[in-house]
C-alpha cells in the first residue's frame, strides 16, 4: 500500500525526523489561507501515487497567497498517470543548500534491508544510479543488531563534509531504519534529504511503501488508505479478495494463480491478442469470488471476450463453474466466454457447464487461440 | 533417488488440524508420505483421524517420533514464529506453505535458519513431490508421474500446468519442487538445480521464473559453470506491465534487471532452452535430449 507524501511526513515527524512544516488541502481557498498563515512564498504539491509529480505539472512554486491558490486550482482535479488529484500539500518554499539521496528498501539477493544514500539527490537518481552506480554507497544491515551508530555515520560522511550535519544525518538514517520495522515498510526514501542555509538536515520529500502483509497487524497504518486516490476496479477487486490489474487489451482474463496468470497473458500476446486485464482469484476459489470476478472483467467496456483458465489445485473447477452459472444468473453477459479448466473436481465442473449451456475446454492453447478469435470476430 | 524427500522422510504437519493442514495431511498420507505428527499448540495428546499423534510443540513431536521434516500450513500472522519453532527443534528441511508473511519478518527468519543448518523451502510455495515417492505440500499427486525429469518452480499453478503438460506426453519427474514466489525464499533455483544435477536420476531440469528480482540470472550463470544436464526454461511475465515501480530504490537495487526480455536473455546466453509458452516444454525437452 501506497501513502501520501503528507502521511510519510506525519509518520516521520512523530518518529523524530526533522520536517518542514506543511497542510493539506482540498480547495484553493485552504490553500490560500494556509498560504497566508506561512506568510512566505510556498510550495502547492499534487498528493498522488505516481511519479513524476513536478514533470507533469503538479508540483509549483507561488510567491504569494493569491498565486498559491490559482496553482491550486489548477493542481486539483487534474490527473497524473490516470489519478486524479484530490490533495495538495502546501508547505513553505525551503532554502536549498544541498541535497541528497535517502532510502531503505528490503534486497532480495541480500536478503536483507539496504540502506542506500547518495549526495547527488533531487529528481534523477535513478539516472545517477544508471550511469554513475558508484555515487551511490549502500549497506546492508544484519536484521538481528539493525543499523549501527558508527556504519550509519559512515554513510552519513559519504554526504556530508561537517561532521554536525553528518550526524544529524545519521540520526535521521537509524530513525528511518527503525520505522521501517515500527510500520512494515517495504520501502522508505526521503528524496531530497536537503540542508538548508542555516545548516539543518531536513526531509523535505518522503516516500513510504507499506507490505500489503503488514497491514493487518498494524491497523492504524491501514486505516490511512486513501481508497479514492486508486482505481475503482482495483478497489473493488480488493474487497472480494482478488488481485487485478487493468491493461488495455480486449481479452478478460481470469485465472487461478499469479504465475499461470502471468502465462496466460503471455499466450494471449502470442496468439496475437491482447489482454484486458492481469485478475488472480487466488488460491482458495468460492462462487461468489468468480461472480465478484466476473463483474469487474464486464465492467469494462473495452472488453470483447472472456477468457477463464483454471487449473484446479486447492481452487476447485466446480467452484469456478458454480460462479460462472451463478453470475450469468445475476446478470446478463454480453461478450463470448472461453472457459478452460482442469485439475481437482474438473469432471463436476464441465457437468454444471454443460447443463447450463456452456462448453469447457482441457487444453490451455485451444482455450486461449478461441478467445482471441472471439475478440476479434 | 529423489532430492530433499524420499522414503525416509518423516513428516510432521504444523496446524494439522486446521482446515488447510488438515486437508493436505489427508492428501500427503493418501499419497503415501510418512506422516508421524502433527502440531497444534492445545491439542497435545490427541490423535489425528485417529492415527497420528498431536504434540503441543515441534521439540515433543521430533522427539517421540523422529521426525525430520516439517510442513507449515498455520496462518500467516504465525507461520515466522512456526518456522522459527521448527529449526530450534532440530528439523533439517522446513517447508512453508503460507502465503502472506511479512518480507520484514523473513529477514530474520531466513538468519536464524541458516545458522542451524536447516533448509527452507517457501514461504508462499506448494512444496514438493517426488512422485511415486514422497509429497510435502501441496502439488496434486494425481498429475505427477515417476520419472527424469526435476521441476523447480517459482509459481505454482503454471507449475502444475508444466507438470501437467510433461506426464501427458509421457515425461515423468524425479522431483518437483516449488520454491516460492514471495521476495525473501529460503532456497533458490540454485540450490535446486544442484540437487538436481548431482541426482543420478535426473536426466534434465525444467526451470520455471516470473518476472521480479534477478534470481534466474544467477541461476543462469550457474548452469552455464555447472550444469551438465539440458535445461529448459520459462519464465512468466512477458506482457506485464513496467508499472508498479517500488519507487526509486526499487530501479536502484534492479535496474531494469528484473523483466521478461531480460531474464530470456540471460537463459539463452546460458545455453538453456527457452519456452516461449508452456506448451513448449515438451517439444524443447525432446530437442535437448
Amino acid at each position: 500500500m501506497n501513502l501520501h507524501e503528507y502521511q510519510a511526513r506525519d509518520i516521520l515527524r512523530q518518529r523524530g525526523i526533522p520536517v518542514p512544516p506543511g497542510e493539506v488541502a482540498t480547495t484553493p481557498d485552504q490553500v490560500r489561507a494556509i498560504a497566508t498563515r506561512f506568510g512566505d512564498r510556498v510550495v502547492v504539491k499534487a498528493q498522488v501515487h505516481a511519479g513524476g509529480r513536478g514533470k507533469a505539472g503538479g508540483v509549483k512554486l507561488a510567491a504569494t497567497p493569491a498565486e498559491a491558490a490559482e496553482h491550486a486550482s489548477k493542481i486539483l482535479g487534474m490527473t497524473i498517470k490516470g489519478l486524479t488529484v484530490r490533495h495538495v500539500l502546501v508547505t513553505p518554499a525551503a532554502d536549498i543548500a544541498s541535497e541528497s539521496y535517502l532510502g531503505i528498501i528490503v534486497d532480495r539477493a541480500a536478503q536483507r534491508p539496504v540502506v542506500m544514500v547518495s549526495a547527488a539527490g533531487g529528481i534523477d537518481i535513478e539516472e545517477v544510479a544508471a550511469r554513475t552506480p558508484e555515487r551511490i554507497h549502500r549497506l546492508a544491515v544484519d536484521p538481528r543488531y539493525g543499523l549501527l551508530g558508527h556504519q550509519a555515520l559512515g554513510l552519513a560522511l559519504t554526504l556530508y563534509r561537517d561532521i554536525a550535519q553528518a550526524r544529524a544525518a545519521a540520526d535521521i538514517m537509524q530513525r528511518l531504519y527503525a520505522a521501517c520495522y515500527a510500520i512494515g515498510a517495504s520501502l522508505i526514501e526521503i528524496n531530497p534529504l536537503v540542508t538548508t542555509r542555516d545548516g539543518a538536515v531536513t526531509a523535505l520529500d518522503a516516500k513510504i511503501v507499506i507490505d500489503d502483509n503488514e497491514l493487518e497487524r498494524h491497523p492504524e497504518i491501514a486505516a490511512l488508505r486513501d481508497s479514492g486516490a486508486e482505481a475503482p476496479s482495483e478497489v473493488a477487486a480488493r474487497a472480494a479478495g482478488l488481485t487485478f490489474i487493468k491493461l488495455d487489451g480486449t481479452v478478460g482474463c481470469c485465472v487461478n494463480g499469479a504465475g499461470l496468470a502471468m502465462a496466460t497473458m503471455d499466450l494471449v500476446k502470442y496468439y496475437g491478442g491482447q489482454p484486458a486485464d492481469f485478475l488472480d482469484i487466488g488460491g482458495r476459489s468460492n462462487p461468489q469470488k468468480v461472480v465478484s470476478a466476473l463483474k469487474i472483467i464486464t465492467a469494462d467496456p473495452s472488453v470483447r471476450a472472456i477468457l477463464f483458465n483454471i487449473f484446479g489445485g486447492i481452487t476447485r473447477c466446480d467452484d469456478v463453474a458454480n460462479g460462472i452459472v451463478q453470475a450469468t444468473r445475476e446478470f446478463r453477459l454480453t461478450v463470448p466466454l472461453v472457459i478452460r479448466l482442469t485439475g481437482t473436481n474438473e469432471e463436476l465442473a464441465v457437468k454444471i457447464l454443460t447443463q447450463a449451456g456452456f462448453s469447457a475446454l482441457t487444453d490451455m492453447d485451444e482455450a486461449v487461440k478461441q478467445s482471441v478469435a472471439q475478440a476479434a470476430a | 533417488m529423489s532430492i530433499f524427500i524420499d522414503q525416509q522422510t518423516r513428516l510432521v504437519v504444523q496446524g494439522i488440524t486446521g482446515r488447510d493442514g488438515s486437508f493436505h495431511a489427508r492428501q500427503m498420507i493418501a499419497y503415501g508420505t510418512t506422516v508421524v505428527a502433527g502440531v497444534t499448540p492445545g491439542k497435545g495428546g490427541q490423535r489425528f483421524d485417529d492415527t497420528v499423534p498431536v504434540f503441543d510443540t515441534v521439540a515433543e513431536a521430533v522427539r517421540e517420533t523422529q521426525a525430520n521434516t516439517a510442513v507449515i500450513y498455520v496462518p500467516a500472522a504465525v507461520a515466522a514464529s512456526a518456522i522459527f519453532e521448527a529449526a530450534d527443534a532440530g528439523i533439517p528441511l522446513i517447508v512453508c506453505i503460507t502465503e502472506g508473511i511479512p518480507v520484514l519478518d523473513m529477514t530474520r527468519v531466513l538468519p536464524f535458519v541458516h545458522e542451524r543448518g536447516a533448509r527452507l523451502i517457501g514461504p508462499n510455495c506448494p512444496g514438493l513431490i517426488s512422485p511415486g515417492r514422497s509429497k510435502v505440500g501441496i502439488i496434486p499427486g494425481n498429475i505427477c508421474r515417476p520419472g527424469r525429469v526435476g521441476v523447480v518452480s517459482r509459481s505454482g499453478t503454471l507449475t502444475y500446468e508444466i507438470i501437467h503438460q510433461l506426464s501427458t506426453q509421457g515425461w515423468g519427474q524425479s522431483t518437483c519442487i516449488g520454491i516460492g514466489g514471495d521476495p525473501l525464499i529460503g532456497t533458490n533455483f540454485i540450490q535446486c538445480l544442484s540437487g538436481f544435477q548431482a541426482d543420478a536420476e535426473t536426466d534434465a531440469i525444467v526451470m520455471i521464473g516470473e518476472i521480479g528480482g534477478t534470481d534466474e540470472q544467477q541461476a543462469a550463470e550457474f548452469v552455464q559453470q555447472t550444469v551438465t544436464k539440458p535445461v529448459v526454461g520459462f519464465i512468466a511475465g512477458q506482457t506485464a506491465p513496467p508499472g508498479r515501480r517500488m519507487g526509486h530504490a526499487g530501479a536502484i537495487i534492479s535496474g531494469s534487471s528484473g523483466t521478461a526480455a531480460e531474464k530470456m536473455a540471460a537463459f539463452a546466453r546460458a545455453g538453456i532452452a527457452v519456452m516461449k509458452r508452456p506448451a513448449d516444454v515438451v517439444p524443447l525437452l525432446r530437442e535437448r535430449m
